[in-house]
């Protein structure tokens, strides 16, 4: 097994975690859509989806079914290059930006090391950016192409958007950049290993070696502008409904809307896990990591969970639910003993367990902030971009350069 | 032999040249544009594989991203439709078919004229080719870099002064 995996490892490992990633990443977009309806239904109280399956968990599935079995027509005029083109550049661009993402530090399975993502890269956050900014293309010829003014007030909209956004998403990163001195994510985490847990993270900045300092004008500027990049609530201008229809996924149907559909929610899993990458250490533990008892947190999740679900599954209202939730309950609760029991696989689940909760976090305020935000005016919108956020950013890379500077005398 | 990496050029180079001829054929300026695109992502692939990470990805960045938004911006807010297709001036046949092949000429022979090696790739990661490009551009092109600074700031200024409204 590990010679194979020493001779070939280079050709199997990338695809084998190619495979895994993108499974969990569509099922987790999946559920991210059910959770988003779910939270905004019980902030605006309503119940939400309901219907399909136990507290509506089968959402998704039918949704999905709906998507495949829709007819697909397409509008006279439109110009086909464009209009085929779009939703697939949409998608092929989020998922892509996934795989230079490190979700956790590297492992060892088999006596093979690897890094816990798809690459390695020493400018990942480069070549994050630069899918980024190819990623506007995608909405802009799909405004485009299809033929219809909404689409093509929405196309332009976000082209408008993506452009003012990104100047302030680039800069509010060049704080992170400056304290690190280097372009890999997974140094910028390691970055923030320190002897005080959270407070070593850039948003507070005491690292180790005290060459840190606190990012948390860079972290609000990147946040926002990070909001703006997605297309999403406040900043939600391309696709207004309530002005442009739908605005640029207007004439999109069936399979094609849902590419649209997952490539935004895949880029918001992307922004978010970058989001804590910079500044919310990563994969790192929020405790000092002496704190070793720390490390059955999961555990201590994961039981109460898995026993409350188990607990209240058996009293659901149809058979169907009966029968789901207890065993989902049962399996989380098994899942938190496993991991008490097998101390080198909660060594390994330390680093994920941390960046997906964390990511999870940043994924919940994103609905939330859609749930209670109005959006924004257009004018508002530039106004902002332009004349707040980005000489609040530019300050804030002035301010890290003065400080880093003054350390140095 | 044909090495992985010759093979990558040679698919990285057709693409440029594709979306070069491309360019010029497409009779939509958004197609022309999209193929533009094409050179410039193909364009930072060559210089990936020729070990300057950080240019490749600040060409997808500048080029890719941010100046061909900006045409694709334009051309979008015009609304500017199918070229119109006229017969070939004569200025075109007489002047610009000898240039072209002269231009053929020159680039044929400095191509035969090279060892036929390309420079080899640096060998260390990127960031600290990256570092050093930073210490060059703030060491010994500190004033180009400078200069160019300079440049983007007056242009800045112009645009705002045209954009405002009179009063």
């Amino acid at each position: 097994m590990s010679e194979i995996l020493a001779k070939y490892g280079f050709l199997i490992v990338p695809i084998i975690k190619v495979l895994i990633l993108v499974f969990v990443v569509l099922t987790l977009d999946a559920y991210l859509t059910w959770l988003e309806r779910k939270v905004i239904a019980h902030i605006q109280a309503r119940w939400g989806p309901h219907r399909v399956g136990p507290h509506g968990l089968l959402q998704p599935l039918a949704d999905g079914i709906k998507f495949i079995l829709k007819e697909d027509p397409m509008p006279t005029g439109v110009d086909k290059k464009a209009y085929f083109f779009a939703p697939f550049l949409t998608l092929m661009l989020a998922l892509t930006s996934l795989s230079v993402i490190p979700f956790g530090p590297d492992i060892t399975i088999f006596g093979y090391t690897t890094n816990f993502g798809i690459a390695d890269v020493n400018i990942s956050l480069l070549v994050l950016f630069a899918i980024t900014a190819l990623g506007v293309y995608g909405i802009a010829l799909a405004g485009w192409g299809s033929n219809n003014k909404y689409s093509l007030l929405g196309g332009l909209r976000s082209s408008a958007q993506m452009i003012s956004y990104e100047l302030a998403l680039t800069l509010s990163v060049v704080g992170v950049l400056l304290i690190a001195g280097d372009f890999s994510l997974k140094h910028i985490v390691e970055k923030q290993i320190g002897d005080f847990g959270l407070l070593s993270w850039n948003i507070v900045g005491l690292t180790k070696g005290g060459g840190g300092f606190t990012q948390i004008i860079g972290c609000v500027c990147f946040f926002i502008a990070a909001i703006a990049e997605t297309n999403r609530v406040p900043f939600d201008l391309p696709e207004a409904e309530s002005e442009l229809v739908a605005g640029f996924h207007t004439e999109y149907a069936s399979m094609k809307f849902a590419m649209f559909f997952i490539g935004e929610y895949t880029s918001m899993i992307a922004v978010s896990s970058l989001f804590t990458i910079l500044f919310f250490g990563g994969w790192l533990s929020p405790f000092p990591a002496s704190w070793t008892i720390t490390h059955y947190l999961p555990s201590v999740i994961f039981i109460p969970l898995g026993l409350w679900v188990f607990y209240d599954g058996i009293r659901y209202e149809t058979i169907f639910g009966r029968l789901i939730l207890p065993g989902l309950g049962a399996v989380f609760t098994v899942l938190g003993f496993a991991l008490f029991l097998f101390s080198p696989v909660n060594e390994v689940i330390q680093g994920p367990f941390w960046f997906f909760a964390k990511v999870g976090a940043v994924l919940f305020f994103y609905i939330w902030m859609r749930g209670t935000l109005p959006r924004f005016r257009y004018d508002q919108l530039m106004d902002f971009g332009w004349k707040f956020l980005l000489p609040v950013s530019i300050a804030n890379v002035v301010l890290t350069s003065a400080v880093i500077m003054w350390r140095m005398k | 032999m044909i090495s992985g990496v010759l093979v990558i050029f040679f698919l990285l180079a057709g693409l440029a040249l594709l979306g070069a001829v491309s360019l010029i054929w497409q009779s939509h300026p958004i197609h022309s544009a999209l193929s533009l695109i094409l050179v410039m992502v193909s364009l930072a692939g060559l210089y990936l594989l020729m070990g300057a990470e950080f240019v490749a990805a600040v060409q997808i960045i500048v080029y890719g991203g941010a100046v061909m938004v900006l045409f694709i911006f334009v051309i979008m807010l015009l609304n500017a439709g199918v070229e119109e297709r006229t017969n070939i001036s004569k200025m075109a046949t007489f002047g610009g078919v000898p240039l072209a092949m002269a231009l053929g000429l020159i680039i044929a022979a400095a191509i035969a004229r090279s060892s036929g090696q390309m420079p080899a790739p640096a060998a260390s990661g990127a960031m600290s080719s990256t570092r050093e490009l930073s210490k060059l551009l703030f060491s010994e092109f500190v004033y180009p870099f400078e200069l160019t600074s300079f440049l983007i700031l007056v242009a800045i200024l112009g645009a705002i002064v045209l954009a405002q409204r009179e009063n």
